[in-house]
């Protein structure tokens, strides 16, 4: 796969240049008064939450399918997809209490959002856990898990949002200054080309290793 | 045989087994009522109970208990590799999941019945306030817990590990469950009580019920088809 | 107390003739990751033909009868029942298969009878109380129906499950270590039952280490070997000799 193996170098590369640049937009932008420059961490923060949403639903749908076709492609996706959910939830895990220190005094206050990403969170690490001990045979187990997981963001969402709503609230992207706007919107695509890239690269490994395996299964033939 | 007759075979063989022993009765309820108390030595300070510990310690102890029901029953098809025979007869899967499903369920709430009133005596909690409302809640998140919990249950039979990994997996996706449960349970029981406000919560809970018994049903045939 | 005492209704299985009177196990692969338990095996068995499946644990023997029950889906190859496969027949497949696996499948709380009636109940059989009685006669458990199965012996569990298997008479009988737990009395019965399936056009398949007691009724003896099939040669020497000779020429 030529263009495969030339694509991923060249996300990774332009996710690397905006990654560079980003800095130097977010510095040309408003200084935002009340938060200082920890409002500066909302470039990263809300990208990686909106990355970590993504995943989910890739890994969802991507085990719909291997449940009905059984398709190895689109379990080793699933896979993928959920430890990425994983990582960059850690991202939104990490720089959510920041905000929160400054803005409200405590690292942890049980927003409303935050806490769905922490909740969600749970439910890809609980998947990870079950691939990794539950032994031979649990990919399929995983995909109901990844169903269920999917389908239990709305749940998530609303039940916490009406149980707790303190965080900055959702017009917060609407109510940017247009200066503030530019640098958002290039951290976000920014973070979707290094998604991309990411599960790209992962889906690579996965694949060798399917290969790996059916050499092995040859040689015994 | 029809698919309603299939699922009550399953489901009454299970109560005949438990009516001989009462073992899974008489530990589950047990353990919840053990869970009450262990949780009012934390949640009430000088004889006076926090603000809507009552309706949290009730949730907990179900969800606690019901690991432990769905645990043991599905242990006791395990012994002698029963639940392959019930995937080997010519039965629909999802007949055998609704009444592994009923067994469980009808357990959790005869625990329940019994362990409702204990915290409602123990926390003068007014659990007649709105009865209807109340059981309604109970039943449906019960429902919801029960339906994750027997799908989980069932396809970790197989597994490794499969006591941790059921708490891990079916705590975190059950977590709207338990929100949901305990502030509509907060809002019948509360000083100023707003049963809107749990009327509300209980037709989130009846709608997550749809949803995932639904996705069980039809996660179950490929689930335990390996 | 709940009683089991309902009588069967009529099976409403399928209008449909599922009947077969071969199988047909065609290329048939099945890994776990990297492990290989089943490699490439093709099998044919026809009505009236009791196979006999012998090899080292962890040959693949029980794999392959997991394959055959259809609770295994094999990686690659197909199994035909006649001219039906898992994927076209679905559900009604099974109510042909009867499994005796090595867990014995009874729940031990419930009585013999309750057992035979619950799992007759499942196969929708009709003149359920009879077939239940006949059951229990054959396995010389008529005075001990109504004990629970729990107190009951490995001998007399492993006679009591044989029969839950043969209850809905299938016609295809797949045995996992029947002889486990027998005295000789009772394996000479099991050996009496099995010819009389095989003149009843069963198709039996046997997995077991008891190569002196299956050789009475074994018409054909494979050697599974690391997920590969033989066929254990006719010649001169009892069944474990030639089964030996087998296992050496290929191995």
């Amino acid at each position: 796969m030529p263009s495969r193996s030339k694509l991923i170098p060249g996300l990774l590369a332009v996710a690397a240049v905006m990654f560079a640049a980003a800095p130097f937009l977010i510095d040309a932008a408003p200084y935002e008064a009340s938060m200082g420059l920890i409002q500066r961490i909302f470039y990263y923060h809300v990208p990686s939450a909106i990355v970590m949403f993504l995943s989910a639903f890739v890994c969802g749908i991507a085990s719909a399918v291997y449940m009905a076709k059984r398709s190895p492609g689109a379990d080793a996706t699933a896979v993928s997809a959920a430890e990425l959910v994983v990582v960059f939830g850690l991202i939104v895990l990490v720089t959510g209490p920041i905000w929160a220190r400054k803005a409200w005094g405590v690292w942890w206050q049980w927003d409303a959002r935050l806490t769905s990403a922490l909740v969600l969170w749970l439910i890809f690490v609980s998947y990870m856990m079950l691939r990794r001990f539950a032994g031979a045979g649990s990919e399929m187990l995983a995909a109901a898990v990844g169903v269920f997981g999917m389908a239990n963001v709305p749940f998530v969402y609303w039940s916490v949002n009406v149980w707790r709503t303190i965080h900055p609230n959702t017009n917060v992207v609407k109510s940017l200054s247009p200066e503030m706007r530019l640098p958002f919107a290039w951290c976000a695509v920014a973070f979707l080309i290094l998604y991309v890239a990411l599960l790209l690269t992962r889906l690579r490994l996965e694949r060798s290793q399917m290969a790996l395996e059916a050499a092995y299964a040859e040689i015994e033939d | 045989m029809g698919f309603l007759q299939t699922v009550w075979t399953i489901a009454r063989k299970d109560l005949v087994i438990e009516a001989r022993s009462r073992e899974l009765a008489y530990t589950t309820l047990f353990f919840a009522v053990s869970v009450v108390l262990v949780f009012s030595f934390s949640f009430v300070v000088e004889g006076v109970a926090l603000t809507d510990a009552a309706s949290g310690i009730l949730w907990v102890a179900i969800a606690f208990s019901g690991t432990l029901a769905l645990g043991r029953t599905f242990e006791r098809e395990r012994q002698a590799d029963t639940l392959k025979a019930l995937l080997l007869s010519p039965v629909e899967r999802p007949a055998i999941y609704l009444g592994k499903l009923a067994g469980v369920l009808l357990l959790m709430l005869v625990v329940e019945a019994v362990v409702a009133p204990v915290v409602g005596l123990l926390f003068q909690a007014p659990i007649g306030r709105a009865p209807l409302l109340l059981v309604g809640l109970l039943m449906a998140g019960t429902l919801g817990f029960a339906a994750v919990g027997t799908l989980f249950a069932a396809m970790l039979i197989r597994a490794q590990s499969r006591d941790v990994l059921l708490p891990v997996l079916l705590y975190p996706i059950t977590v709207p469950l338990v929100i949901a449960g305990v502030r509509g349970t907060a809002a019948i029981l509360a000083v100023e009580p707003n049963l809107a406000v749990a009327q509300a919560w209980l037709s989130m809970l009846v709608f997550f019920d749809a949803v995932f018994v639904t996705l069980a049903l039809w996660v179950f045939g490929p689930v335990m088809g390996e | 107390m709940v009683g089991l005492d309902r009588a069967g209704t009529a099976p409403d299985l399928t209008p449909v003739a599922v009947d077969f009177h071969t199988v047909f196990v065609d290329d048939v692969s099945r890994h776990y990751g990297r492990r290989r338990a089943l490699a490439h095996v093709t099998i044919q068995a026809v009505s009236g033909e009791v196979l006999g499946l012998f090899g080292p644990n962890g040959a693949g023997k029980s794999t392959l009868i997991s394959v055959l029950s259809t609770l295994l889906k094999p990686s690659g190859g197909t199994v035909r029942y006649g001219t039906h496969t898992m994927e076209d027949m679905g559900d009604a497949l099974r109510g042909h298969i009867g499994v005796l696996g090595h867990d014995l499948y009874l729940y031990g709380d419930l009585t013999a009878r309750e057992n035979l009636r619950f799992f007759g109940r499942l196969y929708g059989l009709d003149h359920l109380e009879d077939r239940v009685t006949d059951a229990l006669q054959r396995a010389r458990l008529d005075d001990r129906g109504d004990d629970r199965a729990g107190a009951f012996s490995r001998g007399l569990r492993q006679r009591l499950a044989f029969e839950r298997a043969l209850l809905h008479e299938p016609r295809l009988v797949l045995l996992d270590e029947p002889f486990t737990g027998l005295d000789d009395d009772s394996a000479q019965v099991l050996i009496g039952r099995l010819r009389k399936l095989r003149e009843s056009g069963c198709i039996v398949v046997m997995a077991t280490h008891d190569f002196d007691t299956a050789e009475a009724v074994v018409d054909r003896a494979l050697c599974v070997d690391r997920g590969r099939v033989w066929t254990v040669a006719d010649g001169a020497g009892t069944l474990r000799e030639r089964y030996r000779r087998t296992l050496l020429e290929q191995g």
